[in-house]
């Protein structure tokens, strides 16, 4: 019997028996490639809500019955991840759940939505705590920009065993305050410096005041990196002062500044890391993205003309259930012809911060090459 | 050769350098030298390691030693400097005929069939696996050949200084312990000073990449490293001062030994020598004749099976 039949003769024996299915089922269930979701509770309509790029944005649940049991099954790719809510409407009136029967909760800026991972997918282990890794530390500083005219908070990852009198590379991240919060950065360059995959490094945690402007390609960000933050840093931190080992990386927006930063000055940042970059261009006519992706389309649509050579390398990275997966794709064959090395990787994921942690080995490793063969501690 | 060493697995959590002292050197006063120069810039710190084993330690210094020669004598920084992107250029081009090499092993001992052609070109592509190994470790021999008849490192005053001070705390010591880090920093630092010919016969503990060094070949190795397909490859040749051992350590998290296919190949590419899994609390002694393993030390089986090292 299927599990859909199974639901649907647990309906039809009464709750109880419905209680009984659900305390020895895991929902949302995954089997195979397809995923079925089950919703408890009175309402007129329930929907499943995603960001699925290519799918109706809300899908809706079937009523079992005419009872207060719905379902919905999906197709769901094997080591994928859905991040998702439950909508329920009742009397004209809507709410956004996360499901009741799902453990798995992703979170963000804005809150936490539940997720679903396909077969075959679990957090990578490098993410996870690991007792055996030395802890780096953080440090709260600030920055004062002479480009923005104030004071900008920052954190420092200062790497395990650090040692002010050796060199140490550079990464700049940004939102690096939700990359600590949300893709559990610190953790990740403990784990991946511990296994030598990445040599120690020095990461700068940038947060911006205005992350809509600021992130938009806008000049002063830029500026702000390599006129304040990184001479300011080289000051009081013990960091290799060549292009080869400084990179800047950021997702979304975060990825259009680094990519912008890197355009604007040459040469300075030797590496970048671009995420799920909101690399949106026009080719004919306005774009249909709204006035803050404005700035984002003009830089995109320079840097489509003339991209010169920004970096030496670059590792990027989107999700194809992500509407950014065409302009993503869209840029790897222009950075390549720059002359840049670049790494392209998709993922069964979209447009959120677990994408982007687990996207991150691969990129860091990839730019920042650790002693792994070599050393034996 | 030595006639007596124990090779022991990483140290941070399960320390046993003591009990393979008192087993070597059980009622000798004299201090104990440390060469540490694969922890680098942390080659001082060596606190831990004087509280667990108990006994007077001597730090060799060797990592600050040639770093002191560095800035001496620039020629010669420079002259290793070169060696060093010689090296690396020599190990990516026999990386490029090892990978197709071990491709089509790899393919062949996949094959199902027992029939004597199959057999026979499995035999065939494993000799010349082992031949690629074998060529490199000879052209890397050529590079420090070339680099020592070409700068003679041992007769310039800046290393001759150095070599007298680290002679003289040698000297009296009973033993040497040998702590593993970064392997090439380590094997070309004690090298520049001849610290094994300097020690003689006397007994040796080495751990981690400390006991790679001591063996006859340094074997690289990671089977899920995060960029690359995993392809085990030789460094160059160790000190070769125990025999028939291939050193590996932290074996668990570098070798994938669920797949038979895959410890079958490894042991028989590097046969007849032993393929020794060095993990936490690992321990195998060398007495000048022969190998005797503690038990719960590993190795890799040629017929695809992780054995009792002492079986």
């Amino acid at each position: 019997m299927s599990l859909l039949q199974r639901i649907e003769d647990a309906v039809a024996r009464g709750p109880h028996a419905l209680d009984e299915l659900v305390a020895t089922t895991e929902f949302p269930h995954v089997e195979g490639r397809s995923v079925t979701f089950l919703f408890r509770g009175e309402a007129q309509e329930v929907s499943l809500q995603h960001w699925i790029h290519g799918l109706p944005g809300s899908l809706p649940f079937r009523r079992l019955r005419h009872g207060e049991a719905w379902v919905l099954q999906l197709d769901l790719p094997p080591r994928s991840r859905m991040e998702y809510k439950i909508g329920v409407s009742m009397f004209g009136r809507g709410v956004m759940l996360r499901d009741p029967l799902n453990k798995h909760t992703a979170r963000d800026p804005f809150g936490a939505n539940s997720v679903v991972y396909g077969e075959g997918y679990s957090p990578p282990e490098w993410s996870l705590e690991d007792p055996e890794a030395r802890k780096g530390t953080i440090e709260d500083r600030f920055v004062d920009s002479k480009v923005y005219g104030d004071w900008r908070p920052i954190k420092v990852y200062r790497p395990a065993r650090f040692r002010q009198t050796r060199r140490y590379p550079l990464l700049v991240v940004h939102d690096g305050f939700d990359y600590l919060g949300f893709a559990s950065l610190q953790q990740v360059l403990d784990n991946l410096i511990h296994r030598q995959e990445i040599p120690p490094l020095i990461a700068i945690l940038t947060q911006a005041n205005d992350r809509m402007r600021e992130y938009a390609a806008d000049p002063r960000q830029a500026d702000y990196l390599v006129k304040d933050l990184v001479p300011q840093m080289e000051q009081i931190l013990p960091l290799v002062r060549e292009p080869s080992a400084r990179a800047v990386m950021g997702a979304s927006f975060g990825a259009v500044s680094s990519l912008a930063a890197a355009w604007r000055h040459p040469g300075y940042f030797g590496k970048l890391l671009l995420q799920s970059g909101s690399f949106v261009f026009t080719e004919i006519g306005d774009h249909d993205r709204g006035p803050v992706f404005d700035p984002v389309v003009k830089f995109v649509n320079e840097f489509r003309k003339a991209p010169g050579k920004p970096a030496d390398n670059v590792f990027v990275s989107c999700g194809v259930y992500e509407s950014l997966i065409y302009y993503n794709r869209s840029l790897v064959p222009l950075l390549q012809e720059t002359g840049m090395q670049v790494r392209f990787r998709e993922a069964h994921d979209g447009h959120n911060w677990e994408n982007w942690r687990d996207r991150l080995r691969e990129g860091l490793s990839w730019l920042f090459p650790g002693p792994l063969w070599l050393v034996y501690e | 050769m030595l006639t007596s060493a124990i090779l022991l697995g990483p140290q941070r959590h399960v320390r046993i350098v003591k009990p393979a002292l008192d087993a070597l050197v059980p009622d000798d006063r004299r201090p104990v030298a440390l060469a540490s120069p694969g922890w680098e810039e942390r080659e001082a710190e060596d606190m831990e390691f004087r509280d667990h084993v108990g006994r007077e330690v001597v730090n060799l210094e060797v990592w600050a030693r040639v770093e002191r020669i560095f800035e001496r004598d620039r020629e010669l920084l420079a002259a290793m400097r070169e060696r060093h992107d010689t090296l690396r250029r020599v190990q990516e081009l026999y990386r490029l005929r090892l990978q197709g090499a071990l491709q089509a092993i790899r393919e062949l001992m996949g094959r199902p069939g027992k029939d004597v052609w199959l057999a026979a070109e499995r035999h065939d592509a494993l000799v010349m696996l082992q031949g690629i190994d074998a060529q490199h470790v000879a052209r890397v021999q050529q590079v420090h050949e070339e680099f020592e008849a070409r700068w003679r490192p041992a007769e310039r005053s800046s290393v001759q200084r150095e070599k007298r001070e680290l002679q003289q705390r040698l000297g009296d010591c009973a033993a040497l312990c040998l702590a593993g880090g970064h392997i090439a920093v380590l094997l070309h630092r004690l090298r520049l000073f001849d610290v094994l010919g300097l020690h003689g016969d006397r007994p040796v503990v080495a751990w981690s990449a400390g006991a790679m060094a001591l063996c006859e070949r340094i074997v690289l190795f990671h089977d899920s490293p995060p960029q690359g397909g995993g392809c085990t490859e030789v460094m160059e040749a160790g000190f070769g001062r125990v025999p028939d051992l291939v050193a590996l350590p932290h074996a668990k998290k570098r070798v994938d030994v669920s797949e038979p296919r895959n410890v079958q190949l490894f042991a028989r590419r590097f046969a007849p020598s032993l393929c020794v899994l060095l993990d936490d609390g690992s321990r195998i002694d060398w007495n000048g004749a022969r190998w005797s393993a503690q038990p719960g030390t590993h190795r890799l089986g040629e017929e695809g099976w992780v054995e009792e090292a002492g079986a």
